[in-house]
């Protein structure tokens, strides 16, 4: 378990890095806000309409703020050419993998753990269930596998803002449009039942894209 | 048998064949090169003639597209994570992020090298360098000078037997630059080995007992430095610079 | 000689799917004359399909062996698959508005099929803003591999989405009319030779214009 060990490490240097600024933190979060207020404006109208976009809403906001945070795990490691010091020392390219992948997952929870309450007060809904948590943890995986991959393959191109939304979004289509499902009925107080099929969705994109990227990263980062 | 065996320990490097190509642009066509353990190499040569393509792949940073080659006797394709823990790379670019600490960058490394007693030698190798007074200023804050020599101090962590230095001098003060001998000295004093790429003749001279010249993914000049003249050196230099494939 | 066999191929069966489709094939009751695009419709999307395949299978490939032919292929099969996609939608399309009175149904086949011209311009995308060719051809490989996985979770998802909208009908109760089931195999058919024609031309024009760069750079 070496390997976990480091990958740990990677990832908590990653936290380390960004708890001495905070500004992506910040500056997502408060973009992450701003599409919710946004949204308020622009489907201004009354409270039943409200619920039936709210999970559009939700998920639309945690995919663009998906992107400015994925975006981030390979741009800190652009500065000094840092990838190729992670790529000198001991560990192998998988590890590296999990290791930023562990970083934006962790970076991804704590941005929408803020946003959640922010946004069940601004839309007068019960967010904190224990069923929305269960599909935003999920879906946030599948992003975080995805993403770490498309980041590391968008900051070695030339136009590295624009390149990961074009990959990114497309792939994560199906679990969005799942966790949007899935949302919806655990706002309307379905029960776990009607979830399952929307939710097995989630974590098999989740076990099939962490086992791909897994496999497929090395040739992203290496020549 | 066993004679095989310890001949091959003796090389640091042992690289036959060795090519690279990008698409179309072939970075290394053909290298031959041995290195002996406890033996210093200066490899110089102009602009695009491949000497960081040499030294990554030296570094395991970039895979040969075909050729054989062993680190510390070690075959690249098959113990690219073993070789990692014997070798310590210098490039211009230091490797450090900006936003951390020089102790938690130099910690961390620590942790990925898997270093015994990480306090005490990071003390040791900063001591080396002259910046055991900045250990816990950011590093974001330096200049390039002291920037890079923890960069070093990062290098020679884990004690690595080979040093791969990829134009280590650019954009060094003078301080820096004394700094950066003084401790590849210490590394020759240990029987390690060094391998290093440069564009300053003379003081690449000074520390290295085998000189070699790159030109267009060839190497073109290979002798040992002892009775070697600096002005004979440039003129083959210029001569290879001048051959162009 | 192997060129001219599938041109001749696919000219022939072009012509026979032409007769099959426009005169051959009774009208269909519900729908009316517009209900022939199916026949374009289909092969379109099991085309898509099929190019994908090719490009993911070319892509493993040559990340296994680097080899730049199977760079070409998968890079070709691409262009092919996305020209075909772009039509499955249009053809699509133009379906729906004689029929449902709209330009788009979220109608989970078209849906996913929109998903994949997603993942197929991004693979293109990549490509060209790679910093070098090998680079960008290393990329798009993975691409192609990641975007082809994706691709059956991709209709899971649509599917179940559907829930909410119309089901397209394609199939009457009693299940598809001999004639029309000949006239979409053979359409299949049809469409699937011309795509080999087209991969094949793109195929040749690659191995060229490569030729050609090599040519160059020993010139210079």
């Amino acid at each position: 378990m070496r390997c976990l060990r480091k990958a740990i490490t990677i990832a908590w240097k990653d936290v380390l890095s960004e708890m001495r600024t905070k500004e992506t933190i910040s500056s997502v979060l408060v973009f992450t806000l701003l599409v919710i207020v946004t949204f308020n404006f622009a489907f201004n109208t009354g409270q039943e309409v409200m619920n039936l976009v709210a999970p559009g809403i939700l998920w639309v906001t945690f995919a663009f703020a998906g992107v400015l945070s994925l975006n981030r795990a390979f741009i800190l490691e652009k500065e000094e050419n840092c990838l190729e010091g992670l790529m000198v020392c001991p560990v192998s390219r998988e590890t590296i993998y999990v290791g930023k992948m562990l970083g934006s997952l962790l970076f991804m929870l704590v941005i929408e753990a803020i946003a959640l309450p922010i946004f069940a007060l601004l839309f007068n809904l019960a967010v904190l269930s224990l069923q929305l948590m269960v599909i935003t943890f999920l879906t946030t995986i599948g992003f975080a596998a995805v993403g770490t991959l498309f980041s590391a393959l968008a900051v070695n191109t030339r136009a590295r803002e624009m390149i990961l939304p074009i990959l990114f979004l497309p792939i994560v289509a199906p679990i969005i449009i799942s966790a949007v499902s899935a949302s919806g009925l655990a706002l309307s107080g379905e029960d776990w039942g009607g979830l399952a099929s929307s939710l097995g969705i989630i974590v098999a994109f989740d076990v099939i894209f962490l086992v791909m990227s897994y496999l497929v990263f090395t040739f992203v980062i290496e020549e | 048998m066993k004679e095989a065996g310890s001949i091959s320990q003796a090389w640091a490097i042992k690289i036959q064949g060795l090519t690279k190509s990008f698409g179309i642009h072939h970075a290394l066509r053909g290298i031959d090169l041995e290195v002996r353990q406890g033996t210093s190499l200066v490899i110089f040569g102009p602009n695009g003639a491949g000497k960081s393509t040499l030294i990554k792949v030296l570094a395991t940073i970039i895979n040969p597209s075909s050729g054989k080659v062993l680190v510390d006797g070690l075959s690249l394709k098959s113990n690219a994570e073993e070789i990692r823990y014997r070798i310590g790379v210098v490039s211009h670019q230091t490797f450090l992020y900006g936003n951390l600490s020089v102790y938690e960058n130099l910690e961390f490394y620590s942790r990925m090298y898997d270093v015994s007693y990480p306090r005490e030698r990071i003390r040791e190798v900063l001591d080396m360098v002259d910046m055991t007074s900045r250990l816990y200023d950011r590093v974001g804050t330096f200049s390039r000078g002291m920037q890079q020599r923890i960069s070093i101090a990062r290098a020679l962590l884990h004690k690595p037997t080979i040093m791969l230095l990829d134009e280590p001098e650019t954009g060094l003060d003078q301080q820096a630059t004394f700094l950066l001998w003084r401790a590849l000295e210490a590394v020759r004093e240990r029987k390690g080995t060094i391998i290093l790429t440069s564009h300053n003749l003379e003081r690449g001279l000074e520390v290295c007992d085998q000189v070699a010249i790159l030109a267009g993914g060839k190497i073109t000049f290979r002798q040992p430095r002892q009775g070697l003249d600096l002005v004979g050196l440039k003129e083959t230099y210029q001569r290879s610079i001048a051959v162009r494939v | 000689m192997k060129s001219k066999i599938l041109l001749g191929m696919s000219l022939v069966l072009m012509i026979v799917s032409l007769y099959l489709v426009f005169i051959y094939v009774p009208t269909e009751e519900s729908m009316g004359i517009v209900q022939r695009i199916f026949y374009l419709m289909v092969p379109m999307g099991w085309l898509t399909l099929l190019a994908f395949l090719v490009v993911f299978i070319s892509s493993i490939l040559y990340l296994a062996q680097k080899e730049s032919r199977w760079d070409i292929l998968a890079y070709s099969s691409a262009e092919v698959g996305f020209v075909f996609t772009t039509l499955a939608i249009i053809t699509g399309s133009i379906w729906a508005k004689p029929i449902w009175e709209v330009w788009w149904t979220w109608d989970p086949r078209l849906t996913a099929t929109l998903v994949l011209w997603f993942i197929y311009a991004a693979y293109f995308v990549v490509r060209s803003f790679a910093a070098e060719e090998s680079q960008g051809a290393r990329l798009a490989a993975v691409v192609g591999i990641i975007g082809f996985v994706d691709i059956p979770i991709i209709a899971m998802a649509t599917t179940l989405w559907k829930g909410l909208h119309p089901p397209l009908i394609i199939f009457q109760e009693g299940g598809i009319a001999p004639e029309m089931l000949l006239t979409l195999l053979v359409s299949i058919a049809a469409f699937t030779v011309f795509y080999f024609v087209l991969l094949r031309q793109q195929v040749l024009m690659k191995n060229d214009e490569s030729k050609l760069r090599i040519l160059k750079t020993y010139d210079s």
